[in-house]
């Protein structure tokens, strides 16, 4: 009966947690967009654009829903539904730190441990290619059907590689579900480098991640390789019969989507929670970034730019300092419990962190591919250099199977 | 922490049913809340102001079929790549050199489609340029 | 819990192979057939085969049926009108079909060694493993002549649409 409770308790967490986070990616992505671009981004709804997201669902929610006669209104509807509903359970199988014990119970920290977590996520891949492929057909609009033609055969042509990828941290790791693998890349060697399936012996998986990562942001179809919602050819692709939450449902989507890969992409090639270097000294990575956080939010203060800079920027950089000193008590291990959750977030949040990071500063500098690149690049290149990448860590962990 | 099969499963489960929920809730609120105007020029297809020309519903390029088909021909290879790869360490070299012979002989059937340029997909435009040489010729 | 999804998820199965046959729309019926492929995977996992599960999604439900998805759009498949000419097939149809039920019931009612509760979950030799084992020392041999026949698939899937890419 623990177990359904604390189960219950945990999917509660994670799923608020999950879906703030949605809102808030569309934010961030604008801001980050914004700045490389020398723009300000959303400014006018809350300090610095805060309560952007919010202002973005109730618009959506009271916008008219168009429902255009022409479609086929099953499938029309059908879309959207599997594509969010596809998006939002993968965060089911991700773990986010080791096992722990909290007041008698011993839980993981992860909603549910399956055996076979990275064919779960595969096969949510694989089936979600209908959400797009149905909006396309159904909206019986000229762009929606290239849009949503493109999309598919795009996104199975990159799943081959994304796949193959994924199998040489496998061969490493020998096992599929996410905690065996997060566990297999615990330590360091020579007591600093991690033991991350990018660092690990006998092969590091360098070519893998980079693989994955181009195949996962032709997955999410990410530019460079959104060619289904072109919007200077196609207008919105296979959204552009959808409106007002219909139309958001692709929208959380697509950034669910970002957030599930780049959670995969942690587990499988960045150690997940596991830290750059060694215990002692990795706590106190988590307080000294906090700490400069808050630092730069009081500089910023001193010498405001806009009207409310004196009285936002101290604001945030008090938020900051109270998360260093958080953080300061679990880097001393105080209460051991509670430096492990804390810890482990800290490091698994910076490396998914990172990697969106990095998915919205290639949109922010990479132009967009023409289809038969694209589809030449996946065919030609991707999926025999990753086949390539897979037999060479075959025959190094054939040759070398001792774990060092 | 799941002690049986059952209780591996029964959290993904209970996150299925709330994707459900949310999905249907999503769509469903779109549909109640917000005005309704209708008007039949908003009721046509979007064509960036055009009217529209026919129907959407046209043959497309035999590519895309031959794309999903060797989709499923390759992704059936990966799949017997999975449990390869947690043997592996039991097996070793024995496990390499059979996959090593599975992926050589797919991997002949890839070049095949390589060289037919199923795989180019500017073979069209450059079946036009050389059509209109030919013709200039 | 076991036992009421899997009545749950062979009911969908059954009501979406119906909904194959019964559906007008060749994208309706192909769509149906993904949810028998779905709920063919949930029954396999409630059996304890979380490998096969797996991967009848990823192949069955993700591949073949978005195959058989782009040839449908391909070839612009309208619905499918109702043919007054079978006569025959009116008749007889239903009366055929349930003769050809029952008797492949029967088959394999007497073919099985004995009614036993199917216990669910008991079985563990369904993991990516056990299945790893089996498939690359003892049945080595057919997982190679595997290659083989996927080789021969790519060079029919060539000629056929050759015609076309000229």
């Amino acid at each position: 009966m623990t177990f359904f409770i604390v189960t219950l308790i945990k999917i509660v967490i994670v799923f608020a947690v999950f879906m703030t986070t949605l809102a808030y990616l569309q934010w961030i992505e604008r801001k980050v967009l914004a700045h490389i671009q020398s723009r300000t981004g959303p400014l006018r709804v809350g300090p610095h654009g805060l309560m952007q997201p919010l202002a973005d669902v109730f618009k959506l929610l009271t916008k008219e829903d168009v429902f255009p006669p022409f479609v086929n209104r099953f499938f029309y509807l059908l879309a959207p539904f599997i594509a969010v509903c596809l998006a939002l359970i993968t965060i089911s199988i991700v773990p986010f730190g080791p096992e722990i014990e909290v007041a008698g119970v011993r839980t993981y920290m992860q909603i549910g441990d399956v055996h076979v977590g990275i064919l779960l996520v595969l096969a949510i891949t694989a089936v979600s290619v209908y959400g797009v492929a149905l909006a396309g057909w159904s909206s019986n609009n000229k762009y929606s059907l290239l849009g949503g033609l493109r999309s598919s055969a795009q996104m199975i042509s990159y799943e081959l590689p994304l796949s193959l990828a994924i199998v040489s941290p496998l061969l490493l790791a020998n096992q599929l579900s996410f905690r065996a693998i997060s566990d297999s890349q615990a330590g360091y060697y020579l007591g600093f480098i991690p033991r991350w399936n990018i660092f690990q012996a006998p092969f590091p998986q360098i070519f893998a991640f980079i693989i994955f990562l181009i195949a996962a942001f032709a997955e999410t179809n990410r530019i460079p390789f959104d060619l289904p919602e072109a919007e200077n050819e196609l207008v919105a692709g296979f959204h552009t019969e959808y409106s007002s939450m219909k139309f958001a449902c692709f929208f959380m989507a697509e950034y669910a989507n970002i957030v599930n890969i780049t959670c995969v992409a942690t587990l499988l090639f960045l150690g997940a929670w596991h830290p750059l270097f060694p215990a002692p000294y990795s706590n106190w990575v988590a307080p000294l970034v906090f700490l400069l956080a808050a630092l730069s939010c009081f500089a910023q203060a001193a010498q405001p730019r806009r009207k409310n800079d004196q009285y936002t920027f101290p604001l945030f950089g008090v938020v900051f300092l109270v998360l260093t000193a958080i953080f300061v008590v679990a880097a001393l291990e105080i209460v051991p419990v509670l430096s492990t959750i804390l810890l482990s977030i800290f490091w698994f949040l910076a490396k998914v962190g990172l990697l969106i990071f990095a998915f919205i500063w290639v949109r922010g500098t990479l132009p967009r591919f023409r289809y038969d690149q694209l589809m030449h690049f996946a065919w030609t290149f991707l999926f025999p250099v990753s086949l390539l990448n897979l037999l060479i860590t075959g025959l190094l962990v054939a040759l070398f199977p001792e774990r060092i | 922490m799941p002690t049986t099969y059952a209780e591996t499963w029964f959290p993904v489960l209970i996150q299925i049913l709330i994707a459900i929920a949310v999905a249907g809730g999503m769509i469903g609120a779109s549909a109640i809340l917000g005005r309704r105007m209708r008007d039949p020029v908003k009721m046509s297809p979007y064509e960036s102001g055009m009217t529209p020309v026919g129907n959407a519903r046209e043959r497309f390029s035999v590519k895309f079929y031959l794309v999903g088909m060797v989709f499923i021909l390759f992704d059936i290879e990966a799949i017997f790549l999975y449990p390869w790869a947690v043997v592996y360490r039991q097996l070793r070299l024995f496990a390499f050199v059979e996959m090593l012979l599975f992926i050589v002989l797919v991997l002949c059937g890839f070049f095949y489609i390589w060289k037919k340029g199923v795989l180019d997909w500017s073979i069209d435009e450059r079946r036009d340029e050389a059509r209109e040489k030919r013709r200039a010729a | 819990m076991d036992t009421v999804l899997f009545i749950i998820f062979a009911i969908v199965a059954i009501v979406a192979g119906f909904n194959v046959v019964l559906q007008r729309h060749p994208i309706s019926s192909a769509l149906s057939l993904v949810g028998v492929m779905g709920s063919l995977a949930v029954l396999y996992l409630l059996l304890g085969a979380e490998f096969m599960a797996m991967a009848q999604m990823i192949v069955y439900g993700g591949a073949v049926m978005v195959l058989f998805i782009f040839v449908i759009m391909l070839l612009n498949a309208g619905a499918e009108k109702p043919s007054s000419k079978a006569w025959f097939a009116q008749i007889a149809g239903l009366p055929l079909l349930l003769a050809f039920i029952a008797t492949l019931g029967f088959l394999i009612y007497s073919a099985l060694p004995g009614l036993r509760a199917v216990e669910f979950g008991s079985w563990t030799m369904g993991t990516a493993e056990e299945i790893g084992k089996l498939l690359f020392t003892q049945y080595l041999l057919p997982f190679e002549v595997i290659s083989v026949l996927i080789l021969i698939a790519i060079l029919g899937a060539v000629v056929l649409a050759l015609k076309e890419i000229d």
